[in-house]
């Protein structure tokens, strides 16, 4: 049998069968970016004038730059939060029977596939002034006048915690679900400890789990606007509605496309340098 | 006396993992449980608990013909994003799945790229160009829109599906004669088919869902359902949209269980 060159692979299918969809990207995706930045380099609304007018704006204005700032340090926060909910229930996943398995998981899947408006709309219920924290609060007669707990940091960030965890807990899941069991026997009966055996063993080795669910839910939590305008309410900008302000109601779609770049390059930042880290940590978690 | 000291460290690490699990799966489904609670108060705020329970705001949702109507153009746009994302991202994903080439990849990362930027800057961009090339916002290019950032869950399902796979199959399929075509219907759709129905279902899920493209790329005319839900919010809580969230949490509910019955979604959203 040998060699037989001739033979065509049949288990692989001609990169032809992709042509559609990359036809259709080039156009309706690369093409407008391509625009965006395009248009983001003139000083006009016209755009006669070249120029980097709209970046000096932008990266001149302290207004422009708290806004930048307050929603990279947004999706920290979230991300933070998430990883320290969503962790155990990956752990919790791993020592249960394969029934209360796909409970943890229909549970853990039902917040990404419900609109999120509905799931906002829920945390608006909760968090308002008449809504049950305040409620239980004042019937438990721990404080006399409701707290405010809408239209605050506090608010935005538990609310897109809860709204992005599965982007988070998914792939921890995964990742703790390819650890080897014994490393965790190992660890314990050469004497460590359960809280260092987590922390120098199964920590480190779901670093890979870890990296990729902070991608995911950094990057969803910066750009969830309907949850930023609808909890933050009109005191708190975040660069999506500070986009969208610029581009419907002012109509200046040069600054608009300005912030768009300068937006799409900090996401851009931020999923290089988690994708770098990862590639670092598979040294240590690839098996 | 070390022995006991190992035990109570162990349980204090259990404990702790365990508490924290389980307030964190709490966080996550309370508050679709307080929105189905509060939809069938007999009151006319969202107080919870609520002083009694009524149907009347579901009764009142059958006569919101504003709801109606935007509810129709989002299935209408999700439905044609979703099949469109299904022609499209399946055919690319059988060209790049197994592709050792570097151009599979480069694609691979261009069809995975919607994920992670941020849609609003697409759906700004995506009406520039329309205006540019002088094509008017409507229905149809919300599809467009809608498709681009649907199409990546398409593929990477397939793809997923396709990696499972064993080549041996194909293999002996055409061994035995069979043509690629013959194949490819009767062994490789078959064995992906839960993989392109599970994609399809969450582009489905996130076409109908999308706020920030549509906003930018609807006309006047096409009200969208996230869209009219948004506003209302914003203006005053009006508890028809409790009753109208309840219908979509019910509805997500009763989807996932089917869709987790045909395609095994959970496994396949943890591998």
């Amino acid at each position: 049998m040998g060699a037989a060159p001739a033979t065509r692979d049949v288990t692989s299918y001609g990169m032809g069968l992709a042509a559609p969809l990359a036809l259709f990207f080039l156009v309706f995706f690369v093409a407008p970016l391509l625009q965006l930045l395009w248009l983001s380099l003139h000083n006009d609304t016209a755009a006669l004038h070249w120029g980097l007018g709209q970046y000096l704006h932008f990266l001149t204005d302290p207004f422009s730059l708290s806004v930048l700032g307050s929603t990279l340090l947004l999706g920290a926060e979230v991300t933070a939060v998430c990883l320290v909910l969503g962790f155990p229930i990956a752990w919790l996943y791993q020592r249960v029977g394969p029934k209360l398995q796909t409970i943890i998981i229909l549970i853990v899947l039902l917040p990404l596939l419900t609109s999120v408006v509905v799931r906002t709309f829920a945390w608006i219920v909760i968090l308002g002034r008449q809504g049950i924290i305040n409620a239980t609060l004042q019937s438990l007669g721990i404080i006399d006048t409701p707290l405010k707990l809408l239209y605050t940091q506090f608010g935005v960030v538990i609310a897109l915690a809860q709204v992005q965890m599965p982007l988070m807990t998914l792939p921890l899941i995964t990742a703790l679900g390819r650890i080897d069991p014994n490393l965790d026997d190992a660890s314990c009966s050469l004497g460590a400890g359960s809280w260092r055996t987590f922390f120098r063993v199964v920590l480190p080795l779901s670093l890979p789990g870890v990296i990729a669910g902070c991608t995911l839910t950094y990057a969803a939590a910066i750009t969830a606007f309907i949850t930023q305008s609808l909890i933050g309410g009109g005191q708190m900008l975040f660069m999506p509605m500070y986009l969208y302000q610029q581009a419907s109601t002012l109509q200046n779609w040069p600054f608009a496309s300005a912030i768009s770049i300068i937006f799409l390059l900090a996401v851009l930042a931020v999923v290089s340098v988690f994708t770098t880290l990862g590639r670092l940590s598979r040294g240590y978690g690839g098996t | 006396m070390s022995g006991r000291k190992r035990t109570l460290e162990a349980f204090s690490f259990e404990f702790v993992m365990t508490v924290i699990a389980i307030i964190a799966l709490i966080i996550i489904i309370a508050p679709s449980l307080v929105v189905l609670i509060v939809s069938f108060t007999s009151g006319f705020s969202l107080r919870f608990p609520p002083p009694g329970y009524s149907l009347r705001w579901y009764a009142e949702l059958w006569n919101a013909w504003q709801l109606h109507f935007a509810a129709k153009n989002s299935l209408i746009v999700a439905l044609w994003a979703t099949g469109l994302s299904v022609v499209l991202g399946v055919a690319a994903a059988l060209a790049i799945s197994r592709s050792p080439r570097l151009s599979a990849r480069l694609l691979d990362s261009l069809f995975m790229s919607p994920l992670v930027l941020p849609a609003l800057a697409f759906g700004l961009a995506a009406l520039m160009l329309f205006s540019l090339v002088g094509l008017p916002v409507s229905p149809l290019t919300l599809v467009i829109g809608h498709t681009v950032v649907c199409v990546p869950y398409v593929v990477r399902n397939t793809v997923a599906a396709l990696a499972q796979l064993e080549p041996t199959l194909l293999e002996s399929s055409a061994v035995l004669g069979a043509s690629r075509i013959y194949t490819f219907r009767r062994i490789v759709l078959p064995l992906i088919r839960p993989g392109i129905i599970a994609g399809a279902f969450i582009a489905f899920m996130s076409s109908f869902d999308n706020v920030p493209v549509s906003l930018f790329l609807r006309d006047a005319a096409t009200d969208m359902l996230p869209i009219r839900m948004w506003q209302d919010l914003e203006g005053k809580l009006d508890v028809t949209i409790a009753a109208l969230s309840g219908v979509l949490i019910i509805a997500t509910v009763a989807l996932v269980a089917v869709m987790e019955r045909v395609t095994g979604l959970s496994r396949r959203l943890t591998n």
